[in-house]
């Protein structure tokens, strides 16, 4: 489902990305794990094309990145640091854009849908300006399902979100990868990984050092394999 | 989209419908027009700033320049100040207008949309040119009374609306480009003003010509630089914005 070979990534004279080599499957839900400043980000927004590659090959669903981009932006959800939200329009009419912008048949629909999902029914008529941190968040995770995508990219999708929203994320995630959706998320939060996950990637200095899968390593031991893939890097 | 699917893995999906890249183009272009006009409607941001601007360069040309009402109403006058305004109220409604898409990241939101990223560029200067539109249309009135001029001639409002179209054009392009800088407030006059120059130039001999009421022969090479231009600087937006938003 995603394929990346060799792939470098400079801006100006620093080198972010090393030359990643980088598979997942379909099906598979593949936790990003690193320290700040490792590459991370970057990596994800070359998978969403808001990023040129400098070097080396990204084949997402079958589409190579950058000449197929379009192709492959149809099938892809991104939830990023930042919301991609508009302060000044509601909820739905966010909704209603991104929609229009994705295609989405039976809009009307599936907005009422999505927004019940993320639980934002009753302010679905508020301006995003007057939301909180979370209550952002939460849209924002609204808005890169809205059109169903086969991969979904997430950074740190659980920063901001109270206990509730965090259990309803949770829930999409799960939804997502059990519908065959392939997923990857960067995260700090080791626990919450091993409880998602179904393989974990250790990224270094802009290169994977480790992989291991869920099957293969004892949730308890995730920490320990963390240290170690650093270490050795 | 005709592009080859290299590999299959899932079947079409519902709700990805198979539109002609015309109609996706044109609809997404059409959602990026309404989304900015009915958050300006909401919040009336960049129209109410750039009507003060507007306003208060006419006093302020008023008491500087100190001129007899004769002077004020020559059109070389008439044009050039007019001109100043729409250029520089302009530059505050683009600023504007992309800082929106900053704010909250929404620049990456448009960028993830499968579509033709000319679609949004094509959406987000049409909005501007409605902005700017709608401020000459205010404006208008309102110096002819000041000032006592006749400015409702079909010329004049022929040649504001094609020297709009390519200031607008430019003006959207390089915003993009600025909003990616720190200093972007700065930088857009800086890249703007010299770009956009040779429009500036001929819509303002253009409006002179048809306020004295000059021969068509003067007034049409004007027109046409103005026309060419528009064409010009459109087709190079379209072509290079891609690499401009990319990183
Ligand atoms: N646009 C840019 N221009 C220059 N350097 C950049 C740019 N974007 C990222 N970098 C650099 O790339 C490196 C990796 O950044 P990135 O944001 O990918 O890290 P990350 O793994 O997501 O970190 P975090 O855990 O803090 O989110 C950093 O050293 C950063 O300074
Ligand atoms: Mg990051």
């Amino acid at each position: 489902m995603i394929k990346v070979r060799k792939l470098v990534k400079r801006f100006g004279l620093k080198t972010v990305l090393r030359g990643m080599d980088f598979q997942a499957d379909q099906g598979e839900f593949v936790a990003l794990l690193g320290p700040n400043g490792a590459g991370k980000t970057t990596f994800l927004r070359i998978l969403a094309s808001l990023s040129r590659p400098t070097m080396g090959g990204v084949n997402i669903a079958g589409y190579r990145l950058p000449d197929q981009a379009s192709a492959v932006r149809r099938r892809l959800g991104v939830v990023s640091h930042q919301p991609l939200l508009y302060g000044d329009l509601t909820a739905e009419e966010n909704l209603r854009f991104y929609g229009r912008m994705y295609g989405v048949r039976d809009l009307r629909s599936r907005v009422a849908e999505v927004l019940e999902l993320v639980g934002l029914t009753p302010r679905r008529r508020d301006l995003v300006r007057t939301y909180s941190r979370g209550m952002q968040q939460r849209l924002a995770i609204g808005r890169a399902v809205l059109h169903d995508p086969d991969v979904m990219l997430f950074d740190e999708p659980h920063t901001g979100l109270d206990q509730d929203a965090s259990a309803m994320l949770d829930t999409v995630l799960r939804e997502v990868a059990a519908r065959g959706r392939t997923v990857v998320m960067t995260s700090h939060d080791l626990a919450r990984a091993a409880d998602l996950a179904s393989r974990f990637d250790v990224i270094s200095r802009g290169v994977i050092t480790a992989s291991v899968k869920r099957d293969e390593i004892e949730p308890n031991n995730l920490l320990a394999f963390y240290r170690q893939a650093l270490q050795e890097a | 989209m005709t592009i080859e699917r290299e590999s299959s893995y899932l079947p079409e999906k519902q709700g990805i419908p198979a539109d002609s890249k015309a109609v996706g183009f044109l609809r997404a272009m059409g959602a990026v027009v309404w989304k900015d006009l009915s958050a300006e409607i909401r919040s009336r941001e960049l129209l109410s700033a750039m009507l003060i601007f507007a306003l208060l360069v006419i006093l302020i040309f008023n008491f500087a320049l100190d001129l007899d009402p004769a002077t004020r109403r020559e059109p070389t006058i008439t044009a050039g100040v007019l001109w100043v305004i729409f250029v520089f109220a302009g530059t505050l409604g683009l600023n504007r207008s992309m800082a929106i898409e900053k704010d909250r990241g929404c620049l990456d939101g448009l960028l993830l949309a499968p579509v033709d990223r000319s679609a949004i560029y094509f959406g987000k200067a049409l909005g501007n040119l409605v902005f700017m539109l709608m401020v000459e249309f205010i404006v208008l009135p309102i110096y002819s009374l000041l000032y006592n001029v006749n400015l409702f001639n079909p010329g004049l409002l022929l040649v504001i609306l094609l020297g709009s179209i390519g200031y607008v054009a430019v003006g959207t392009l390089l915003a993009a480009m600025a909003v990616q800088a720190r200093t972007r407030d700065i930088l857009l006059p800086i890249l703007l003003f010299p770009v956009v120059l040779p429009v500036i130039l001929a819509a303002v001999k253009a409006s002179t010509g048809f306020l004295d009421g000059s021969e068509m022969e003067v007034i049409r090479p004007w027109i046409n630089l103005l026309i060419a231009y528009d064409i010009i600087f459109s087709a190079v937006a379209f072509m290079v914005f891609d690499y401009v938003v990319e990183e």
